[in-house]
């Protein structure tokens, strides 16, 4: 399986895509953003990598901002 | 025991908000926001289900529009000066609270404009004095949603449509009403809602909140406090965006999760059911008193136009002395004096001696309530 992260701007928005996320059954999980992708030591969202365009128009109905989305190694 | 400071500070509390902090300091514990690791995500889990569960009781759109702060008058202090410049007008009651009127009078020595509109001796404010005083400068209205003196409800959605209407915005102090009255910021048309969680939210002491509406652009509104949010760690520029912006440092994250407690009890419980309750008490109460020729009784007789806080002075005794005297021989904790609104004791004609004042949340009984009444009676007699 290859996994995906999103990242946001902060900590609200995170939380309020893991809910959203969850609440359609979307596999998601809250985990820290990994050190190549920022310096910021927030939270972002794993994502299946194919599920990445169902989530972010998901995310974009529910008002939640995004900073992107990238692959993980 | 009878508890009738509740005005000041609701107590006792539901006990699953006690449980929640419990809850909080044995399994969470953590920073809310400022790390990745299981606790810390439960912590900022809290204070996201708080800012849900409040949007449900206020119906806000958007919850990332509520900040938290320490109490109401930091969220009045927040919105007053990070909004108001030199040269803006705003328009005010005469029964409002210092948490209002010092921030005001301190706003007013750096250029700002004000005008104090008085409201009747009951407490009651007429909203086209309100419209009477709107001018090209005029940016800002702020009232209070009741009056933690006299009880009495101002008119806040009637000003909120006349606040629309010419542009402006209109900053509530829900401080006595959040909770025990019915508080609906698309209704009301509110854009900004400051309200503390440690009365009628039954959470606990050091948490409450600003609402900031949608027309109101936070850009343009200067933080009282710059700092660490967990966010945008790489720039030293303070966020734009909320809620973050207008919360930088560690929050009162145990606090907060009492307060998501006390929210759930009240949604779970019905303000409107609550009110009901109160309304029923506050009615007895008056009815109990109004017929002693010594006592004068405060604001409005209109139950639909006020919450369960009553003012009142005893003939020939001072409220400290009906204060301790009612504590000493009945066991009645209530709060004589000027309760911190020296401008709203000046309309009704209590200035400065105050008044004493009977407040009570949902837990207060019929029985307590009862036993107060004759309490009071009995020290009439006592001093004849």
């Amino acid at each position: 399986m290859v996994y995906g992260v999103i990242l946001f701007p902060s900590t609200y928005f995170a939380l309020r895509a893991e809910k959203k996320s969850k609440e359609k059954g979307l596999s998601v999980r809250l985990i820290p953003v990994p050190r190549h992708l920022s310096s910021d030591c927030g939270v972002c969202l794993r994502i299946f990598w194919e599920q990445r365009e169902t989530i972010e128009s998901l995310l974009k109905e529910e008002g939640v901002r995004m900073e992107g989305v990238h692959p993980m190694e | 025991m009878i508890y009738f400071d509740n005005a000041a500070t609701s107590w006792p509390k539901p006990p699953e908000v006690k449980e929640a902090m419990v809850r909080f300091m044995e399994e969470i514990g953590a920073n809310p926001g400022r790390s990745g690791h299981l606790l810390s995500i439960e912590a900022a889990r809290i204070l996201y289900e708080a800012r849900e569960t409040l949007s449900k009781l206020f119906n806000i759109k958007d919850s990332s529009r509520i900040v938290f702060t320490l109490n109401a008058t930091e969220s009045i202090n927040l919105a007053l000066k990070g909004l108001l410049r030199p040269g803006d007008h705003i328009i005010t009651s005469s029964i409002e609270h210092n948490s209002v009127m010092r921030p005001l009078r301190d706003l007013e020595k750096k250029g700002v404009e004000l005008s104090v509109v008085p409201c009747s001796p009951k407490g009651e404010l007429d909203s086209r004095d309100i419209k009477k005083k709107i001018q090209s400068r005029t940016r800002m209205i702020v009232l209070n949603h009741a009056s933690n003196v006299t009880g009495t409800l101002l008119p806040v959605g009637e000003v909120g449509r006349m606040a629309r209407k010419h542009s402006l915005l209109l900053l509530v102090d829900a401080a006595q009403t959040a909770g025990a009255y019915p508080i609906d910021m698309e209704r009301d048309e509110i854009d900004l809602l400051a309200f503390t969680g440690h009365k009628s939210l039954y959470g606990p002491q050091g948490t409450g909140g600003l609402v900031i509406g949608e027309r109101v652009n936070e850009k343009e509104m200067i933080p009282l406090k710059h700092g660490g949010t967990g966010s945008r760690s790489e720039f030293e520029e303070q966020p734009d965006f909320l809620p973050d912006r207008f919360e930088s440092g560690t929050p009162n994250a145990v606090g907060i999760a009492g307060l998501l407690a006390g929210v759930r009890f009240v949604l779970k419980q019905g303000v409107e059911s609550i009110r009901r309750h109160e309304s029923h008490l506050i009615e007895k109460l008056i009815e109990g008193f109004k017929d002693i020729p010594q006592i004068t009784l405060y604001g409005t007789a209109e139950m639909k136009d006020r919450i369960a806080t009553l003012s009142f002075n005893i003939k020939n005794l001072s409220p400290s002395e009906v204060a301790s005297l009612v504590e000493e021989e009945f066991g009645i904790l209530c709060r004589p004096g000027l309760h911190c609104a020296p401008s709203a004791h000046r309309t009704i004609g209590t200035f400065p001696k105050g008044t004493v004042r009977f407040s009570l949340s949902t837990f207060t009984s019929d029985g307590e309530v009862k036993r107060s009444i004759e309490a009071v009676r009995h020290l009439l007699h006592q001093k004849d």
